[in-house]
């Protein structure tokens, strides 16, 4: 059993490494150092020579040295022939069929103006072959490379590779069952640390009853986090019950922003003992005024097997939706009252009616929620 | 936060620099010049930073950054001082002088300065990393430049977030010719004061929970409808993302005084009052009025334009506006207030001191807070055009807030991506968000026009760079690439190369784009020999910004967003001119 688990997790871990591969991406970016053929529009007659700047020494050598333009002949090119002017009316006419303009009125939105492409004028990856040239950081001559390189260093991380993190105390509350029964306890939190791509995540949460201060659930995760969407992360890692046993779990799932600014955190966990349960949670603030917010809650888990020992029968096994209403003395701190329903389903609640529960029923929340 | 009113303060201040008595400067610079290590560098108790400024002139100019305690109205907490004062002393310079100015770093951190505007050799224009070192703890560093134009401008530290601590100050530059045109002179450096550290403010940005906006829609505020409600939540935007941080936490300043330190400028009746407002803060675009007194703009970001006469205009972060204004006699309100209308600045510009008996103009009421609109996410206005948000009307738009085929194949897409504009088009004809809708008279960027011809030039080639963010995730870039992403891989120019550069706004917030070391051509419909000059370019938020450049001073540069927490998540980038000739250095 062991050795299934961790060839699922095997397979769990790879998914990631697909995710983020992005690399693809920076095939496009100009290579230095390699001037560009086309670049020179000067030099292929484009442009009149008084628009052209000056031409250096050096320039000549590096055109020479690419040997791009030697076997062109400009005439054949049809460039030659065309004024200025003539070109610039070609162009002109060609951005315009390019554009859509097909159901709107521009001219009567009073955005006159809006084409501000410049006629006759070089594409973006046109970089004149005297814009690679000299070194490569020119402050290196005037300072010292060394001290550059240092201050160089310090200037990028600087500006992008913050690291940070918070401990974000979701729910820290007491439950008070309204049709009688203990007053019991629960937690839930998660900390993260680290930029903006990758962070390290540890998630708790756990329940209890203050009558003999039991702990009847409590379990800690440890995760790897990677923003693969604008709005959502991966996580994959390790989850570790305490209690009511001790059992150890492969992690693995998607926290985020939904549409219509839902947080959603859902993940499947895979047991030591090869049972698959899934949790669903999401919520919404509702802002009632700038401090106080309403927030609805739901809370769904699932097992892909019936799991004798917890109870659990296979199906949804249990939803929990809530009210939770929030008052933010600081941003950081906002004590709350709160309704939730809790309802097993299914064999779940049938398990629990055998052993004469109530699979179902009301609380009342009061607790507080935290970050730093 | 409820505007404190001025009368409140005993701790009037007022000042009165005639233009005569700032030119006879040289008395300050020896003053500085013979200043010792003061006490608040050497750790231990610190002083208490001076609120306001004092000037500085002559061709050795000596600075010193230190720690300090600064406060205004009731907040207080660290600053850096440059002289012992926040904002720093006035550099009061002549077009046509040599200038050595010597910065000495007393603080236990690398600092810089920065010369925002000023065209100079690119190894002094202070940014650590691209044009120099930085200065360690404890050195002097010698900056050494001949001053080739005039205007108003400013500096500040190109370290860290330093800049948001207190570490800016004016430069004004009079020109080699006799100006005529005012008869008084004043600067005006808006800014911001916050007792939270720069990087926790930062932290907190990063974290989320829209920490610093305490101007949320509500269930029960605001006109928007249940329908735009839920566009706005399916789109995962806020339209009351105006600005990251606030007046919840800043107190906003003009010369380093909060509302509550009452700032008079004082007149006579009949004169032409020169103020050069300066936009030093790290964050905050402000709208500037004086109720009941037009304003005539005579210069843009330190160039003169033809003159246009407004009653108010918005100032992005590290623009300048030169106005001259001829108020009657009294007192009236100068206010800066905050774009998100969180908070203002408040002065007053008055002609018998509250010292002696005068009366003090009464600022007027914060404004409602504007909510962005379909426009600012690079959509049609239904609602501008007539028609109705609701029914199959909207079929025909493109409704796709990330479609990412439309960028172009440099642009990195991925989860520093939330957005990419549908639709964007240029809005240099908008004033600034919440101006489009007031009665009186405001600028547009389409209202300036270079006073001075540029000289004639074709557009050598073409460019388009995007600017693209994650709200949510507090990611900002240019291309989609953190400059920590981008390490040797500038955006390169030929000198001389004249480049049309089109700024395409895949966000929601505006963003101040400035490069450092030379002034591009707003190509904002003026004809093309006077197309204005800036050197920071707001890009409205959903549309584009074009500009037109001749990359005539080699070096390497900064270009970032002027936004100080934008810039430090990424948002900036290098631009190189090349051939440098090289061993024309030191």
């Amino acid at each position: 059993m062991m050795r299934a688990a961790l060839l699922a997790g095997a397979a769990l871990w790879a998914t990631p490494a697909i995710a983020q591969d992005h690399s693809g991406h920076s095939a496009h970016q100009a290579v230095p150092g390699q001037p560009q053929p086309e670049a020179d529009h000067c030099a292929m007659g484009h442009l009149p020579p008084e628009q052209c700047p000056p031409k250096k020494a050096a320039d000549a050598d590096s055109n020479a040295d690419t040997d791009a333009h030697a076997g062109i002949d400009h005439s054949k090119m049809g460039h030659s022939g065309h004024s200025a002017a003539t070109s610039a009316d070609e162009h002109a006419e060609t951005d315009h069929q390019s554009m859509d303009h097909g159901s709107m009125d521009h001219s009567a939105m009073g955005h006159g103006g809006m084409d501000k492409s410049a006629a006759g004028a070089a594409p973006e990856s046109a970089v004149p072959p005297r814009a690679f040239e000299g070194p490569q950081h020119a402050a290196d001559a005037i300072w010292g490379a060394d001290a550059m390189a240092r201050a160089r260093q310090a200037n990028h991380a600087g500006h992008g590779d913050m690291k940070t993190g918070m401990i974000m105390v979701e729910r820290l509350e007491a439950r008070v069952p309204l049709d009688g029964g203990d007053t019991g306890f629960l937690w839930d939190g998660q900390a993260w640390y680290g930029g903006d791509i990758d962070k390290l995540f540890f998630k708790t949460e756990g329940e209890g009853a203050f009558d003999g201060g039991t702990v009847e659930d409590a379990e800690v995760q440890l995760l790897w986090s990677r923003a693969i969407a604008p709005y959502w992360d991966f996580q994959a890692g390790a989850r570790l019950d305490i209690e009511p046993e001790t059992r150890s779990h492969l992690a693995l799932g998607v926290q985020g922003l939904a549409p219509y600014m839902f947080h959603v955190d859902a993940a499947a966990f895979l047991s030591d003992r090869g049972d698959l349960t899934a949790r669903i949670e999401g919520e919404y603030d509702q802002k009632i005024t700038q401090r106080l917010i309403l927030q609805p809650r739901m809370e769904v888990e699932l097992s892909a097997q019936d799991i004798p020992e917890r109870a659990i029968g296979a199906g949804i096994t249990k939803i929990e939706p809530g009210l939770r209403l929030r008052y933010e003395i600081a941003r950081e701190f906002a004590p709350y009252v709160g309704i939730e329903y809790e309802a097993k389903l299914g064999d779940t609640a049938d398990i629990a009616r055998a052993n004469g529960e109530d699979p179902n029923g009301f609380k009342f929340l009061v607790g507080v929620r935290a970050w730093f | 936060m409820p505007l404190r009113n001025p009368q409140d303060s005993d701790t009037s201040m007022s000042f009165q620099l005639s233009r005569r008595r700032m030119i006879t400067g040289t008395a300050a610079i020896a003053a500085y010049a013979g200043l010792p290590m003061p006490a608040w560098a050497k750790g231990g108790s610190m002083t208490h930073a001076k609120n306001g400024f004092g000037e500085v002139s002559g061709e050795d100019i000596r600075l010193s950054i230190g720690d300090a305690h600064f406060s205004t109205g009731g907040r207080s907490g660290h600053a850096f001082a440059v002289n012992g004062t926040v904002p720093g002393p006035l550099l009061r310079l002549r077009e046509g002088q040599d200038l050595r100015i010597h910065v000495t770093n007393n603080l236990s951190e690398d600092s810089s300065i920065h010369w925002h505007g000023l065209l100079l050799p690119f190894q002094f224009d202070g940014v650590p990393g691209v044009s120099f070192p930085g200065i360690k703890p404890g050195q002097t560093f010698t900056y050494e430049f001949p001053i080739r134009q005039n205007g108003t401008y400013w500096w500040h530290s190109h370290s860290g977030l330093q800049e948001q601590a207190g570490h800016y100050g004016p430069i004004v530059i009079e020109s080699a010719e006799p100006d005529p045109r005012y008869d008084r002179d004043y600067v005006v450096l808006l800014s911001e004061f916050t007792p939270i550290h720069p990087h926790e403010i930062m932290r907190k940005l990063k974290v989320g929970e829209h920490y610093f906006n305490r101007q949320m829609q509500t269930a029960t505020d605001g006109d928007m409808s249940g329908a735009d409600r839920r566009m706005w939540g399916a789109m995962r935007m806020n339209p009351r993302d105006i600005s990251d941080v606030t007046g919840s936490t800043y107190t906003f300043l003009i010369n380093g005084h909060g509302p509550a330190d009452s700032l008079e400028y004082l007149f006579k009746p009949g004169e032409r009052v020169r103020l050069r407002i300066i936009n030093g803060s790290a964050m905050t675009f402000f709208n500037v009025r004086i109720p009941g007194v037009p304003m005539t703009v005579i210069a843009a970001d330190g160039i003169d334009v033809d003159e246009v006469t407004v009653d108010e205009f918005q100032i992005g972060v590290a623009e300048t506006y030169d106005v001259i204004v001829s108020p009657p006699g009294g007192s009236h309100a100068l206010v800066a207030e905050a774009m998100d209308r969180s908070g203002m600045g408040v002065a007053s510009l008055t002609s018998r001191s509250v010292k002696e008996g005068g009366p003090r103009a009464t600022p007027p009421a914060l404004r409602e807070t504007p909510t962005l609109t379909m426009v600012d996410m690079s959509m049609m206005d239904h609602a501008a055009m007539g028609h109705d948000m609701s029914g199959g009307e909207m079929g025909g738009m493109d409704h796709n807030m990330r479609d990412t085929s439309k960028l172009p194949a440099d642009v990195k897409v991925g989860p520093g991506v939330d957005m990419v504009a549908p639709m964007p088009m240029d809005r240099m004809d908008f004033p600034g968000l919440g101006l489009d809708t007031v009665e009186h008279r405001v600028l547009r960027y389409t209202d300036l026009k270079a006073k001075r011809m540029n000289s004639h030039r074709t557009i050598d080639r073409e460019m388009v760079i995007h600017l693209t963010g994650n709200m949510e995730r507090y990611m900002w870039s240019f291309d989609g690439k953190k400059f920590s992403a981008v390490t040797d891989d500038p955006i390169r120019f030929g000198y001389d190369e004249r480049v049309r550069v089109k700024l395409v706004n895949d966000t929601m917030m505006a963003h101040p784009i400035h490069l450092h070391g030379h002034f591009f051509e707003l190509v904002n419909g003026a004809d093309h020999m006077h197309q204005p000059l800036k050197h920071t370019v707001v890009v409205q938020p959903g549309g584009t910004a074009t500009f037109d450049l001749t990359a005539n001073e080699p070096g390497d540069w900064a270009f970032h967003c002027h936004l100080l927490y934008h810039m430090h998540a990424g948002m900036m980038q290098i631009v190189t001119v090349r051939p440098f000739p090289v061993g024309e250095g030191e």
